[in-house]
Formats: structure tokens, sequence, C-alpha cells
């Protein structure tokens, strides 16, 4: 009983809309971007309580600090005293509290209950709305690790910063590297969830190696020399032990600039796998019956 | 402005029974099944339109606004809207559409509507003084002022839902696809969204599709109708012609005066509804419309009498009831 398509035209009077107009993207996106970080800073306000007790949750490096401070006592491991422990564990907590993403959980959650529709919605890359979202966490970070700055440099001392001019400029560099390659790697790691509904599976398995060679857990240059050489050349090492190593003077100005090429090569490579990721992860979606 | 050809979206799912054992089995052996969601419907849309979809759950209407909005991908046929593809969700295109979903949310939960709504304007680039005059209008026609200064948790589904419409409608969309858009709501707020969704066509000239269980959204809204049943495009029209081809008969309600007499409403020859307190309806076919009323009139203590077609729900439950059932692929 089908009938011909009618196509009514039952407001012919009503004002034919016009074309729309040419969008320049990047452009669009870039003057969106303050109201964007405006904006989500004042969902994070909103979640204060919840972003305290995330901060409590990255307690690890204190953990690590009280362990390997005991070894240290008994005599040192390799260089490492126990104020150069301390100097350690300590720039490890604030710099993972200043890189880290939630990224993975976000994508997780929204694609599995079809909440990403909101996104593929706008005219912007959703990509970019993450990021956005991810980055205007930074001033209440800011505000939660300056406490804690003070305090370890009071207590450790302040000359276990570097002295040098070039990589205490270059420290917020490796900071955004850090970011960027965390929060790449678990867009690419989220985009999974397109194919699988679920993608925390993976993300663990990441999130275990990440304890192991991130320096999460343990000064890089306390692996074997044979593993820290494969594993300088991974993306772990650029999530947070280079900031780290960079900032306390580990590391001289060569090696960090060495360094900060790779950890900016892999943020690059890991772009383009997070875009074709993601694209890929698209065209799969089935969002059924939701 | 909208035109579909041949579209299909076909879903590969893991099919397994309940329990334990085939929990365990699906481990190690999946079976999968094909379901054809939609199934290669073709259509039309002229500009300014406001076209309802029709069809039992299932039937494939969602995910062909979903297609149409470029959130999934056909997996066959092609989809052309405003002159885009819709899949490749040009930044033009976007800009120009907006889905409303009655079960899905673009608010910021923790935040007042205000921040979303000037979030989008940012998104959207929306110029400041359109973004003010079209705001302004949305506030007062959806009576929100009293509502955008509140964290979205703390408001009610209604006045969320009012919220969702004056975000999604910041940028002037041209089309506006509507799922469920009053699923939840009371009748008031169902009926002041109608009177909206409706206001806006007419104002914009904007192109709704709109899908909704409650046959009074599509009825208040949509003067063209598409019927999709199990993927496929069953229907393509008005609703008048759809009521009177599936029901010809006309209703005709009778308000007695005294007690109902059996003999003369036998004599009339068509069938009885119902009966009770006074009341009677009868179907009647329409080419003896007229002579069953005037017998009525002559013959029965008639004090009240009204002519209608057959409930529109009713309808759509036959529609839907008498289709057969078509196999999966697996």
């Amino acid at each position: 009983m089908t009938s011909a398509p009618s196509g009514l035209g039952a407001l012919a009077a009503a004002p034919v809309p016009p074309p729309p107009p040419p969008v320049r993207p990047l452009r669009g996106a870039l003057r969106a971007l303050p109201t964007m970080l405006r904006v989500h800073f004042a969902e994070v306000v909103a979640w204060r309580a919840e972003m305290l007790v995330w901060v409590l949750a990255y307690t690890m490096p204190l953990i690590m600090l009280a362990l390997w401070s005991a070894v240290a006592r008994e005599a040192p491991v390799g260089r490492f005293g126990e104020r150069e422990f301390r100097a350690y564990f300590l720039a490890t907590l604030v710099f993972r509290l200043l890189v880290a993403s939630w990224a993975v959980w976000e994508m997780n959650i929204e694609i599995r209950e079809g909440n990403i529709a909101a996104r593929l919605l706008r005219p912007i890359h959703p990509l970019l709305s993450y990021a956005a979202q991810q980055a205007s966490a930074f001033p209440m970070r800011i505000v939660l690790a300056v406490p804690i700055v003070i305090a370890s440099l009071l207590w450790i001392g302040a000359d276990v910063v570097t002295r040098d001019p070039v990589q205490l400029l270059l420290l917020p560099l490796t900071l955004v590297g850090a970011w960027a390659v965390t929060f790449l790697v678990m867009v690419m790691i989220g985009s999974l969830a397109f194919r699988w509904e679920s993608a925390l599976g993976v993300f663990d398995l990441w999130l275990g190696l990440y304890f192991v060679f991130s320096g999460y857990l343990m000064p890089l240059e306390l692996l074997p020399d044979w593993l820290q050489s494969i594993v300088r050349w991974l993306p772990f090492p650029y999530m947070l032990a280079f900031p780290v190593e960079n900032a306390l003077g580990l590391i001289d100005r060569g090696t960090t600039l060495r360094a900060l090429g790779i950890q900016w090569s892999w943020a690059a490579l890991l772009l383009w796998g997070a875009l074709a990721a993601w694209r890929s992860g698209v065209r799969r979606y089935s969002a059924y019956g939701g | 402005m909208i035109t579909v050809r041949s579209l299909a979206k076909h879903y590969r799912v893991h099919s397994r029974q309940a329990g334990v054992g085939a929990a365990v089995r699906s481990l190690f052996r999946r079976t999968y099944q094909t379901v054809k969601a939609v199934d290669g419907i073709d259509f039309s849309i002229e500009t300014g339109e406001r076209v309802g979809f029709l069809g039992p759950n299932g039937a494939g209407k969602t995910t062909t606004l979903k297609m149409l909005a470029g959130l999934l991908h056909p997996t066959e046929g092609e989809a052309r809207v405003l002159g885009f593809v819709p899949a490749q969700r040009d930044p033009s295109y976007l800009r120009s559409i907006m889905l409303v979903a009655g079960q899905k949310q673009q608010l910021l939960w923790d935040l007042p509507p205000a921040e979303t709504f000037e979030l989008n304007r940012a998104i959207y680039g929306v110029p400041r003084d359109q973004y003010r005059e079209t705001l302004d209008e949305l506030i007062a026609l959806l009576e929100l002022q009293p509502l955008i200064g509140k964290p979205t948790r703390q408001l009610s589904l209604g006045e969320r839902m009012k919220c969702e419409l004056a975000a999604a409608l910041l940028h002037r969309p041209q089309v506006l696809f509507l799922d469920e858009p009053t699923i939840g709501l009371d009748v008031t707020m169902q009926a002041a969204l109608r009177a909206f969704i409706r206001r806006y066509n007419e104002r914009h000239g904007a192109t709704v599709l709109l899908t909704s269980h409650y046959m009074d959204d599509v009825a208040a809204i949509c003067p063209r109708i598409l019927v999709i049943d199990q993927g496929r495009l069953t229907y393509d029209g008005t609703l008048t012609a759809l009521v009177r081809r599936l029901r010809p008969e006309k209703r005709v309600t009778l308000r007695l005066g005294e007690g109902i007499l059996e003999t003369a409403l036998a004599a009339l020859e068509v069938p009885v509804v119902s009966s009770c307190d006074g009341v009677v309806v009868l179907q009647v076919p329409e080419d003896r419309l007229r002579s069953v009323v005037a017998q009525a009139l002559d013959k029965l203590p008639v004090v009240d009498l009204t002519v209608e077609e057959a409930p529109l729900e009713e309808v759509i439950a036959d529609l839907f009831a008498a289709r057969p059932k078509r196999a999966e692929a697996v």
C-alpha cells in the first residue's frame, strides 16, 4: 500500500533558508576554544569534591617514596640516596597530577550509553572537544599542586631542581608533551569502544606497562641497561619520567633536547593514530538501540 | 532538501541463549545474526515540510534519523540532506541541522543550561546579536527564564526537555530531527512542545522530521507521515489518507435521550462498536453515512450526534498487527 512520495510542500509560503555558509573548521574551533575552556572549567569547579578525591587516588608515588627511602637508608641505590628518592617521587606525584587525563573513561561511557551523539553532532572535531574538557582542569590541578610543590621544596631544599635555564625553560613543553602523549593514547584506546563496546580491558593492560615503564614506581635508570635502552624508545617514559628527570637535572641538556624530540615525535605519531582510530571507530559505530 | 535512495543499515549482533552454559559456550563459539534495522528505503522531503515517522519499536525510525543526522554510516544506499552526504559530517552540514532525542541529552549535567547555551553559541559560531535575539525568543516562547540559571540536574524532565530544545535551536538549524521529543512529559508540556515545534517551523521555514509513539504528536505536528515497519517503508502520504484507506468507515456517536431502542438500532444495519450509558458508537461505511444518520435521527431519540474518523491509535495498531513477520538473515 505504498503510495508515491508526496512531497507536500506544506509550507510553500515559508521563507526558504539560505544555504549554509562555508565553514573553516579549524578557525571556527579556535574561536570557540576560550569559551569551551571557560565553560568546562566551570564544570571542573562544580566537581571540586570529586577532584579532591581523585587527587587522593594518586598517592602511589608517596608509597613508593616511603619504600625506596627505606631501601636507601641502608645504602644508596645507584646514585639515589634518601633525599634523591624524596625529590624523585614528589616530582612524580606533582607531574602525574598535572598531566593526567580521564579521556578513556569518558569516551568509554559515552560510547556505551550513546551520549557520544551530542559530541558527534557538533561542528567541531570531538577530539578537540575532549581535549578542551581535559585541559580546562589544569588551573584546578595547579591549585592542588602548588602546596605540594612548596612543601616539598621546604622539606627537601630547592637545590634538587635543575639549575640549567634551558631545562627550566623547556619544563612546560615537556609537561605539555607528556599530557599530549597521555591524552592521545587514551583516545586511541578509547576509540576501541566503538568496536568492542568497552575499551577498559585494553587500557588496564596499557596501565600495567605504564606503571612499570613510565618511572611511576621507580626511576627508569634503576632498570637493567638493556631494558632501559628499549624502554627509552617507547612512549611510556615521555608520559612522566622524562619531565621529572629534566626538572631534577637527572639528565643533561643534550639528553633533554633529544628526549624532547622523541616525546613530540610520539605526540605527532599518536595524533595521527588517534585521528585514524577515531575515524575508523565512528564508521563502525552502531549505536544499536541507543 | 532530503533525498534517500535504497538506504539500508544492517547490524551484526551476537546472539545467545540465557544461562551460564550458554555464556560459557559463547566464549568459544559465537553465533551472530544480521539485523536489518533499515532495509532499503526511498523518500524525499521538501524544504519546510513537517514529516512524521511512524512505526512500532525496532521498526528502524531512529536508525534512519541517526543516518540522516550523520551519526551512523549506512550499510548501503545513499542519503543527501541540504546537498550534503550526512555520513561525511561536514562542519557546514552539522551547523545546519540538529537531532533532539528525548532520551539523550546535550545539556551539561552539573551546570545551568545557560552555560550549555553559551558553549553552543561558541561552537556553532553564532554572532552575539543573533544569539541574544534567538535566546530571548526561545526564553519567551518556552518560558525558560526561571530555569536557565539552575543546575540541569535539578530540573524536572519537562524543564530539561524545554532547555534541550532551546540549546538545539540556538543556531537556527534548517533541518530538525526530533526523536521522541515528548517522551515522559505530561500532557500540558506535550501540547506546549508541539505548538512550539510548529511555530519554529512556520517562522523559520525549517524542515522537521519527527518520530514519536504518541499519535497526538504526529497528528498535531505532521501533515505528512512515513510509515516504516521492519526496516521498510510501507506508506508515504497524509495521515488523513492513511486513516481513510485503512478505516474507510466513520464513527457515528449517538447520545440518546431515552432507553435504547434495540429494534430501531438493529434496523440501521451497521456494526455497533460500543453501547454504554445511553451513548452508542456505530461504525458506518462512508457511502451509507447520510442515510444511516437520517434514519437514526428519524427512529431514535437522538440528543446529540457526532461523526468522526476512527481513532488514530486504533488504525495504527491495526496496521502493525496485520503485518507479516520477516525472517532475519543469520
